[in-house]
């Protein structure tokens, strides 16, 4: 069974614009995929009808096999959602937040006592729990939002940029904690700005822009039909120019940091052959990260003024 | 993890989440308690002393009680008309503003569930405030019952019907000044020309005619009929108008909800 299907989606706003120009996209049960595209490609947006806090103008959308114009209270009740903006009473508590949440999916106040302590401790807030959710940081609000998604146990969550705005150590910990609950089943659905944390978490990958679905593939593959490799190389005495290193193509980012491009499995020794003929000497060599952001950018054209994600 | 876990029936859902709601409005209450019940207590502390007491003397008896005792029950249902409008419009509106009244839509509870929470936290509120209210009247006449039924169905039509009203101007404010215009130009003077301070006896025929299509002279008087056993209007036809506004009113408050006005994309 699917976890979400969406079939021929399609949303057009008031003032006209066109967000979702029929999408269709099946995500299978237990499922980690991140769901890419530009600022304004209509991510959010179908979010938003998966979720019901946007009216769809045309198609379908069921949540494990529950559709939503016929089994809306069904589809809501698999479902967990972390949104990108902060949407809890900032004057009540963290546990208050999480224990009302529950309620209003039919959890009994004294079960949502228990899963309250066990969600809280688990994304480390249990000794804010008395804390008003004003007085947290940013990073706190983030994981509350989480915790609140998961009191009523969804089977599947829907995070739009969970980690936007919070510090290293605490993205780190949420990426651990979301493989976490993933491996236990729950089926995950991601948007971030941060492609090297997509490439790491999840296994599928589906790109949107302009209101359509350009890619929708394993990450594995998607990764597969990059081309080109690059590698970071780290120089011992700082460079003037670039080197003519032949067919290889070379871009010196500073006077220490070179980057090669590489075809797809041609041997690295023929690089450091070039280099050493040309003079340069290498220190360490690192293989750059974000491949999947190398292929971002040539499938979505996009306006470099437009804000594009990264 | 385990999952699924929920497996609690439509109905059990449904009356956790109204419960859920209905804590978390009344649980709002005594949090700002400062804004909520303690001005309509210093209000109607006021109005007993300057128009009951030192007024009121002078003006001798209104329909056949003294003033204090008449105006008693309208100053009851004064407050409970103002602070169960005035508890949903600002606690939904404060929801839609702050964004969290997303946690009740992406929820399973329906549409109606979610007007009658609201509506219920509008009736928490409106009746401790009129038990306030009940309280300080005390202090300063003897309330007498004629009919506790009356009392009871008059206060309890009322706090709900303008705990719809306060939803719907919640639905349709865009800013904290749009949800001070209706009970400003609408809600305080239909209250005052509302009987609460005077029998429409005293009025010229042609605002007496006037009167009668101002739905809060129905309600103070079929409360002040529960008290007192005097009214300036048919009972029946106050009841009438009473369920009649409330179930337009709901209906129009859910029709909102579903159709997403101010509230979804």
């Amino acid at each position: 069974m699917h976890a979400l299907s969406i079939r021929q989606l399609r949303k057009t706003y008031g003032n006209g614009v066109e967000a979702l120009k029929g999408i269709d996209l099946d995500v299978p049960e237990g499922e980690f995929l991140a769901l890419l595209g530009p600022n304004g490609a209509g991510k959010t947006t179908t979010i938003g009808i998966v979720t019901s806090l946007v009216n769809k103008t045309s198609g379908s959308v069921a949540v494990f096999g529950h559709d939503l114009d016929h089994d809306l209270a069904a589809a809501k009740a698999c479902l967990g959602v972390v949104p990108q903006e902060i949407n809890f009473n900032q004057f009540e508590s963290a546990e208050t937040i999480v224990i009302n949440s529950a309620g209003f999916y039919g959890i009994p106040r004294d079960v949502a006592r228990e899963r309250a302590e066990k969600y809280l401790r688990q994304l480390q807030l249990w000794d804010k729990r008395k804390a008003i959710a004003r007085s947290l940081s940013g990073g706190m609000k983030r994981r509350l939002m989480i915790a609140r998604a998961l009191m009523h146990e969804p089977q599947l969550l829907i995070l739009d940029e969970p980690t936007a705005g919070v510090d290293v150590e605490v993205r780190r910990s949420m990426r651990e904690y979301l493989r976490e609950i993933n491996d236990l089943g729950i089926t995950i659905i991601l948007t971030t700005h941060y492609l090297e944390e997509a490439e790491e978490l999840c296994r599928h990958v589906a790109i949107i822009d302009k209101g359509r679905i350009i890619e929708n593939d394993r990450m594995s593959s998607v990764l597969g039909k990059l081309q080109l490799e690059t590698y970071v190389l780290d120089l011992v005495t700082p460079l003037a120019g670039c080197p003519d290193l032949g067919d290889i193509r070379a871009t010196l980012t500073d006077s220490r940091t070179l980057e090669v491009e590489v075809v797809r499995g041609q041997p690295l020794n023929e690089i450091f052959v070039r280099l050493a003929a040309a003079g340069v000497q290498v220190s360490s060599l690192r293989n750059k990260v974000n491949r999947l952001e190398e292929l971002f950018m040539k499938l979505v054209a996009t306006d470099p003024s437009a804000g594009v994600a990264p | 993890m385990n999952i699924p876990v929920t497996s609690t029936s439509r109905l059990g859902t449904n009356w956790i989440g109204l419960r859920t709601i209905v804590i978390r409005e009344f649980s709002r209450i005594v949090r700002i308690w400062g804004q909520t019940l303690l001005p309509p207590a210093v209000t109607a502390t006021l109005y007993f002393v300057i128009f009951g007491h030192l007024i009121g003397n002078r003006i001798g008896e209104m329909g056949g009680y003294r003033y204090l005792q008449y105006i008693a029950p309208g100053l009851i249902m004064m407050s409970v008309i103002t602070n169960s409008f005035g508890n949903v419009v600002s606690s939904f509106f404060g929801a839609r503003f702050g964004k969290y009244i997303e946690e009740l839509l992406v929820s399973p509870l329906p549409d109606w569930l979610i007007v009658i929470g609201y509506v219920a936290g509008g009736l928490v509120r409106g009746l401790s405030v009129g038990l306030i209210v009940t309280v300080v009247a005390m202090l300063f006449s003897q309330l007498t019952v004629h009919s506790p039924w009356v009392i009871v169905a008059a206060v309890l039509l009322t706090s709900m019907v303008f705990g719809l009203g306060g939803f719907i101007n919640a639905v349709f404010a865009k800013s904290f000044d749009h949800i001070s215009w209706f009970p400003t130009f609408i809600l305080t003077p239909l209250t005052y020309f509302g009987g609460v301070f005077y029998s429409i006896d005293l009025l010229p025929p042609w605002a007496r005619l006037l009167s009668h299509a101002n739905p809060v002279l129905y309600m103070v008087n079929a409360f002040r009929y529960g008290f007192l056993g005097v009214s300036d209007v048919d009972i029946g036809l106050s009841f009438g108008i009473m369920l009649g506004s409330l179930v337009i009113l709901f209906s129009v408050a859910v029709g909102l909800m579903r159709k997403g006005i101010g509230i979804r994309e």
